[in-house]
């Protein structure tokens, strides 16, 4: 079935962190703006399945995209996260040593911190180290600390600005996978999708692994996106104390190496490994894989109880071929905006990615600023996170508050129903349990998972047995 | 101004209902159950089989039926319930704050709490199976609920993970219902399950029991696709070169239950590593006077029928604490109970030989299978009784029966041992 060609100023291909980014910022302005995924939800691809770190920005080459968008986006996310509503803290890292020859390292990236303009690095040393993370392995002989680093909920943070970009009348169009792009006579984008065609002035591709495949729809071959696979284990809420602060190990040039972090959750996550594999729908983890996590992770915080795992995940990284972000518009096809290879630090530097693309975008369409731009957005009210006088009051306004219906995450009745009833809402098990936290607990939706099927279920008017985990 | 209760138990299935009626008949009658589902019975509710009550009723009963009889003894004796009410913590000092829809938030002081919130399921990532993560995959019991209180089957071609009894009962719910079950594989060299069910569940259907063996992957993107089977050596690695693949779309996970602790855990009740339940007294009282343990909450039973009759135990010395003010007769004389050779855990962890009236239940479950054996309980070199056993395996429950008589005199730790080759 062919939908009628509409047509928009801008078509945002990819509703990750990146797309949704770039589509709040540009909703700013008067423009019409539509989103594509070929999921159901947001946030189904890469951002949902990584690190949940704000990094501070001492790790990427001086000079290069990374370092700078990323110690940019670092600097807004207080603000935002204030003003989209969406968990963020500044908990702080450490990068440790564990072996004394490897000591210069960490003098090294202290440098290319100050060179990228990171705030609050200092070397620990081994009994300082030891002194701010008691749980640190005692092979450790010394650490790079980074006061600026943090942890973020992924989620929330793209739901945060997806929700506040439709709030601002971007549009969305899920479950609309793109299958061709071409240019019109007038110089305009024909997108061809699963649900009809559509017309763009400019194409923004934030495609994810998929970028250079959306890329070569329209554009010369200039660069090549590899899957590399990171599994990760998340434990118990139990386990979530045993570190504060997020610790890394010396970076390699496959990554940041195997963290161990507490989560906005409260939970504790390992990991990830770093694995190039061709396939880019293959986000299975590996027996290898998780043994390697259990392994890498003991050697830099120890005493970590493996026997508390809840769930074991893989993402893939985007990564691209030139090493750095690819963030600009193609040479030859005017108007078309490549946000591609956002690997790490690509949640951290999603905002200041936004600020970038919409730099480029101005000099393709003009920018008038909306004047009745709403820039906050209210987030789902999470009872657990509430002081008890607060979610009495609550439950007092709206009973549904006091039925819990996942005990591991104490998620409420009225809480779901809001993940599922508020624009762009939850279609999905998964869906839910983003937005929630039910079913991300320890029992992992054994319990709750048949009442939200139910729940989802009667919304959508179908049987509970066509309701979905995932898709 | 907080609500004050005689006797707040937590949990309105099989345990709880036998806990707070027999606090009841013990004269406590000031009882409330507080229950998170919107009716009493537990988990029973879903287990529409037969096998409940030959012990307690010398009749077989379906889940439900055994679970209505305990509804009704709560209901004749008009006994406090409030259902869809969610305890979300307890402190130590005996109070606990409950939410619920009907009566919002409220904190309540209790003189004594009986703890029965069952158990819940091993979820898959505590499993740490490799693969994909696509729908199709359930824990016995989600599918149970689905199939049996929801009307909703989750697959036709189906491979079950585990040997334990629910997984066992869904081989052949599944069957019946029309669906394909390939297959059920077990990790250790021996069931997880009872050899009744093995017997009426596996055999009587055809479906192949594969013992040391476990899923190596799982594949599907959206939905589940297969599963790749292999055989595990003794130390549980799977042996390459024996992977085997089998299509289907709902893999069900019967991998052992964990008794829900969260609320002792916030009230600072001291944990037993073994059972992953409370430690308790011979008087089922856990670290904190005036809070006692039973049922799944405490250790993971085999039968609802030695559930209900801890539970009515707990109930008895739950009422006896408060109308004593937690106080006993003699000077406590406590000896600890040590699990020796073979033996996972006991509950009781101690006994205060100094107060003993009632028998004790001693139970417990063995590590290992072991075939014509001694079961011994023995204190500074001297047995208090022994019991041969033709065969105990740990799917079982070994129960056995001290009497107050038998506690005389006994200075130092009990220890409850199997001894190989005694028969």
């Amino acid at each position: 079935m062919t939908e009628k060609i509409t047509g928009y100023d801008i078509a945002v291909i990819g509703a990750g962190v990146t797309g949704c980014a770039v589509a709040r910022e540009l909703s700013r302005y008067e423009l019409s703006v539509i989103v594509l995924d070929r999921e159901s939800d947001v946030c189904e691809g890469t951002s949902k399945a990584n690190s949940a770190i704000v990094h501070a920005g001492f790790d990427a080459k001086p000079g290069s995209l990374k370092a700078k968008l990323n110690v940019r986006g670092n600097s807004m996310m207080t603000e935002l996260s204030k003003e989209l509503d969406f968990p963020f803290m500044r908990s702080g890292a450490l990068v440790v040593c564990t072996d004394e020859a490897d000591l210069p390292k960490l003098e090294e990236l202290l440098e290319r911190g100050k060179a990228n303009g990171v705030p609050g690095l200092r070397i620990l040393s081994r009994e300082e180290a030891h002194e701010t993370e008691p749980a640190l392995a005692d092979g450790v002989c010394g650490a790079l600390y980074a006061g600026t680093s943090g942890i973020v909920c992924p989620f929330g943070m793209t739901l945060a600005f997806a929700e506040n970009a439709l709030a601002n009348g971007v549009v969305f169009s899920l479950s609309n996978a793109v299958n061709g792009i071409s240019r019109t006579d007038d110089g305009r984008f024909l997108i061809s999708a699963d649900k009809g065609d559509i017309t763009a002035k400019c194409v923004i591709n934030a495609a994810g692994v998929y970028a250079d495949k959306i890329h070569n729809m329209v554009c010369e071959p200039s660069f090549t996106i590899n899957a590399r696979r990171g599994e990760y284990m998340l434990l118990d809420r139990s386990a979530g104390s045993l570190v504060k602060s997020t610790v890394f190990q010396l970076p390699t040039k496959m990554g940041k190496g195997i963290l161990v972090t507490p989560t906005v959750h409260g939970n504790l996550l390992l990991g990830p490994t770093a694995d190039d594999i061709g396939d880019k729908e293959n986000t299975a983890t590996t027996r290898g894989g998780l043994d390697t996590v259990r392994k890498i992770s003991a050697l830099s915080v120890k005493g970590i109880p493996y026997n508390q795992v809840i769930t074991s995940f893989a993402g893939l990284r985007a990564t691209g071929s030139t090493g750095d972000f690819i963030i600009r518009e193609d040479e030859k096809v005017r108007g078309f905006i490549d946000v591609a290879g956002i690997e790490s630090p690509g949640l951290t530097s999603a905002p200041a990615v936004a600020e970038y693309v919409r730099d480029i975008a101005a000099g393709i369409l003009p920018l008038k600023e909306k004047a009745d731009f709403i820039p906050t957005r209210k987030g789902i009210t999470l009872l657990a996170m509430l002081p008890d006088a607060e979610r009495a009051g609550l439950i007092k306004q709206n009973p549904a508050y006091g039925q819990i219906i996942c005990r591991c995450s104490s998620v409420s009745e009225g809480e779901i129903a809001d993940s599922i009833n508020r624009p762009l809402g939850a279609t999905t098990l998964d869906g839910v349990k983003r937005r929630t936290g039910a079913g991300m607990g320890r029992c992992q939706g054994g319990f709750c998972s048949p009442k939200v099927m139910a729940m989802l279920a009667e919304k959508q008017g179908i049987p509970i047995a066509e309701v979905k985990k995932n898709g | 101004m907080a609500e004050h209760i005689s006797l707040a138990v937590i949990g309105g299935g099989p345990a709880g209902m036998a806990a707070a009626a027999a606090a009841y008949d013990s004269g406590i009658t000031d009882v409330t159950v507080f229950e998170r589902d919107s009716e009493l019975g537990g988990i029973l509710n879903q287990c529409i089989h037969n096998g409940f009550g030959l012990h307690t009723f010398k009749e077989e009963l379906t889940g439900p039926e055994y679970a209505a009889r305990y509804i009704e003894q709560v209901k004749q004796r008009g006994i406090h319930c409030e259902t869809d009410s969610m305890v979300l913590s307890i402190s130590p000092e005996k109070q606990i704050t409950v939410v619920s829809k009907a009566r919002g938030m409220r904190v309540i002081g209790a003189d004594a709490i009986i703890l029965a919130m069952g158990c819940r399921e091993r979820p898959r990532g505590a499993l740490n199976i490799p693969g994909m993560r696509p729908q199709g995959i359930y824990t016995a019991g989600t599918a149970q609920k689905l199939i049996n209180c929801e009307g909703v089957m989750p697959g036709k071609e189906v491979v079950i993970l585990g040997s334990g009894d629910i997984g066992l009962i869904m081989a052949r719910r599944m069957t019946l219902e029309g669906a394909h079950v390939r297959l059920v594989a077990e990790l250790m060299p021996y069931s997880g399950g009872l050899k009744r069910n093995i017997v009426q569940c596996l055999d009587d259907y055809g479906i192949p029991l594969k013992l040391s063996h476990t899923v190596v992957d799982i594949r599907g993107r959206r939905k589940l696709e297969g599963v790749v089977i292999a055989e595990v050596d003794g130390t549980g690695t799977p042996i390459p070169g024996t992977e085997e693949y089998y299509e289907c779309d709902t893999l069900l996970l019967s991998c052992g239950l964990i008794p829900e602790n969260e609320l002792s855990l916030s009230a600072g009740i001291t944990i037993n590593g073994a059972t992953s339940g409370p430690v308790v007294d011979e008087y089922l009282n856990t670290s904190i006077p005036g809070i006692f343990a039973c049922g799944n909450v405490l250790h993971v039973h085999d039968l609802v029928d030695f559930v209900s009759e801890e539970a009515g135990r707990a109930g008895r010395n739950a009422a006896k604490y408060i109308a004593d003010k937690g106080s006993r007769k003699n000077e406590p004389h406590i000896v600890k109970l040590i699990p020796g050779n073979g033996v996972r855990y006991t509950v009781p962890c101690t006994i205060d030989t100094a107060n003993t009236e009632e028998d004790i239940h001693l139970r417990f479950r063995v590590r290992n299978v072991y075939k014509g054996c001694t079961i011994k309980v023995s204190a500074n070199g001297n047995t208090i009784i022994s019991k041969k056993k033709r065969i105990t395996v740990p799917s079982e429950m070994e129960d056995i029966i001290l009497k107050p008589d038998m506690l005389g005199g006994i200075d130092g730790d009990i220890t409850v041992g199997i001894e190989e080759g005694g028969v």
